[in-house]
């Protein structure tokens, strides 16, 4: 899976778990940037990007992820094994 | 179709898309009962509340949540809070686990020391029980223990005295017991559901370390909707009865393609002892009050024919109906539905023909037709589903089948008459009308959740309420037993009214389906008026409150006499008699008190 298909999936993730259709992130993108990304609606967000992938994030990773792109690069590591 | 709460979910969708299942569960036309329900959380319950709050509603519960702050489950019980005061719950769910655990036997102590650990842990939660059932009343539900993630000893964990495995199966068993003893106290048993679900899964630490949850966000939902069984059971929401398909469904094969001695059961093959074991359960789950039916596509000598097959477990006279012919199932449903005088949204069909429950569905959409795909997994669907959830189980309970056995001797019994009054004389009925007594009061609490249709105010109450109003000097509550030549048909009605000076509010009337047609309201409604008239009262003003369900009664003032006072644009109407004057006309029932 490319990065660049790995954004269209995790748009729809986003727009899902949001419940908002307008949603459209970028590398950029951090928790200012989404209404109701809150630390209660991170938890949710990082269980369905989970599942999505059919992937885990270790403990760190989650801790140390600044913004969507960072989340990216975790996944296509993972992907790759 | 199936629906996205109905069980087996999809947990991963519920938990990416509460928001939007939120939205659209708000957009459906339905009356709900509000309930505050508080949570006291040993952990973080956010998510527990928000996917909590989607199963509540599709059952027709809307919830109002108190949360308490973090890990404050004990404190806000014990010490009081003002808050929670003030929103006064309904019932509160107490969503403790492992981690709440203040303190393990160590290796050095004693058996002793041991023990004493055991109980002042145990003394720590029953007080906070016993606090908040004397500031509140209600309903509480308590977690019992999941089993730790790690063995420090290993398999020794399990009995020795300083291991822990040994130490929460202790504690639960005596969560158990509190249980037992107390009313209105019901666990939530997480050491079940965790193993179900894997342990190792459930408490993956992360989210501990992380969040704060005690369990694993995957596995929320099967908590959540663990709790909400437990919740509409007690509100009165629980299914009745179960329609039964019977080729495929009941045994293996085709019965009128292969015979009687064709079909798959008992203990030959592996796909007979499945089905053997299959009709076992629904057994057991009729001698627990599940009233059962076969809707099948038969011809009626087939269907007997399989039903007496001897390896079966389940014989003829365990159904209330059995309708075998070549109508479409939804015609047979809805028959079968007015037989029982049971809704088809308190019914449960069962059929492993997905183009038959689709058809089931689409009439009736509330009515429950799980997907069950192959033998081996019917258990395990209907098992969880939790229609059947069992929190307050009254003699009456036990003792439905038997009952609706005796209506169907009535209805036969009726057949031979050409005069109704002369059939309601032959049955010599008997009723106990008297106010509420305790021995009664968890039956009459279940009457006022579970009675739709016969129900002029549909006031829900719990136990605790009940044993209020019968305490209270203001009010007349009356219950009603009836029993004729047939057999008892225990507690079937109820009427609660407020006085007011020479005024007597009837504020509940209510009465089961079981025994409509029969003058029990007027022989409860002459005790009424006797009752009232002891008590200087010269007025009765009485109320109907419109729901979907209660349009049988929408006139029923009228019919003694009542004049209409008011009636507004939703449909509530409210109704006033003087006494003065009125004569009863309680003809075919003995009361004898």
């Amino acid at each position: 899976m490319t990065r660049e298909e790995i954004f269209v999936q995790l748009n729809g993730v986003f727009r899902d778990v949001f419940d908002n259709e307008d949603i459209v992130v970028t590398d950029v993108t951090t928790a200012g940037d989404i209404e109701g990304w809150d630390s209660l609606m991170h938890i949710s967000l990082i269980s369905a990007v989970e599942d999505e992938f059919d992937i885990k994030f270790n403990m760190k990773e989650v801790v140390s992820m600044e913004n969507v792109g960072e989340m990216a690069d975790i996944i296509v590591r993972e992907l790759e094994g | 179709m199936q629906k996205v709460l109905e069980y087996p979910f999809d947990a991963a969708l519920i938990l990416k898309k509460k928001k939007g299942i939120r939205r659209e569960l708000q957009k459906e036309e339905k009356e709900y009962v509000r309930k505050n329900i508080a949570i006291l959380g040993g952990s973080t319950t956010s998510e527990v509340k928000d996917i909590l709050e989607l199963f509540l509603l599709d059952y027709g519960i809307e919830p109002v949540f108190y949360e308490s702050d973090y890990g404050q489950f004990w404190q806000d019980a014990v010490f009081g809070n003002a808050v929670l005061d003030t929103f006064q719950p309904d019932l509160i769910y107490i969503h403790t686990s492992n981690r709440n655990i203040l303190h393990y036997p160590a290796m050095e102590n004693t058996l002793e020391e041991a023990e004493g650990m055991l109980m002042s842990e145990y003394r720590r939660f029953c007080s906070m029980w016993e606090s908040l059932k004397e500031k509140y009343g209600c309903p509480i539900i308590q977690n019992n223990f999941e089993m730790p993630f790690y063995r420090l000893m290993g398999n020794k964990e399990a009995f020795d005295i300083h291991g822990k495995i040994y130490f929460l199966t202790r504690l639960n068993l005596l969560f158990y017991e509190y249980a037992q003893s107390a009313g209105g106290f019901y666990i939530n048993d997480i050491n079940y559901l965790s193993a179900s679900y894997g342990l190792e899964r459930w408490s993956e630490p992360k989210y501990w370390y992380m969040y704060k949850y005690c369990l694993c966000i995957p596995a929320i939902p099967y908590l959540a909707f663990n709790v909400s069984n437990i919740i509409k059971s007690l509100y009165g929401k629980n299914k009745k009865a179960l329609v039964l398909d019977l080729d495929n469904t009941l045994w293996g094969n085709v019965i009128g393609e292969d015979g009687a001695e064709g079909i798959e059961i008992g203990h030959e093959t592996s796909v007979g002892q499945a089905y053997s074991e299959f009709q076992g359960y629904i057994r057991e789950q009729k001698n627990l009050g599940v009233v059962l039916a076969v809707n099948s596509k038969n011809e009626m000598g087939n269907a007997l024919a399989g039903l007496n097959h001897p390896e079966g477990t389940l014989c003829p006279d365990d159904f209330i109906v059995i309708k075998a012919n070549w109508e479409p199932k939804d015609k047979n449903f809805l028959a079968i539905s007015r037989e029982l005088n049971i809704l088809p949204d308190s019914m449960v069909f069962l059929d492993d023909n997905p183009a038959e429950r689709e058809i089931v569905r689409r009439r009736f959409p509330d009515t429950a037709a799980p997907e069950i795909y192959s033998i081996e997994e019917y258990i395990r669907v209907i098992d969880r589903s939790g229609f059947f959830e069992q929190t307050v189980f009254s003699g009456d309970d036990a003792k439905r089948n038997v009952m609706y056995r005796q209506n169907r001797q009535r209805a036969e019994l009726e057949q031979g008459f050409q005069n109704y009054d002369d059939f309601l004389k032959s049955l010599k009925m008997e009723a106990v009308i008297r106010e509420f007594e305790p021995v009664y009061f968890a039956r009459i609490a279940q009457l006022t959740n579970k009675s739709n249709q016969f129900n002029l105010t549909t006031k829900r109450f719990t136990e605790a309420d009940i044993r209020a109003f019968a305490a209270k000097k203001e009010y007349v509550c009356l219950y009603g037993k009836l029993s004729d030549q047939f057999g008892d048909n225990g507690v079937v009605t109820v009427v609660m009214g407020r006085q007011e000076k020479e005024v007597l509010h009837i504020e509940l009337w209510l009465m089961s389906c079981r025994v409509l047609k029969r003058g029990m309201e007027d022989a409860i409604f002459c005790e009424l008026v006797r009752k009232a008239e002891e008590r200087g009262i010269c007025r009765l003003k009485g109320y109907y409150y419109k729901t979907a369900k209660n349009a049988m009664v929408k006139d029923f003032y009228q019919r003694f006499g009542f004049g209409k006072l008011s009636e507004n644009a939703a449909g509530d109407s409210e109704w006033v008699l003087e006494l003065a004057g009125y004569r009863g006309k309680n003809h075919w029932i003995n009361i004898s008190n």
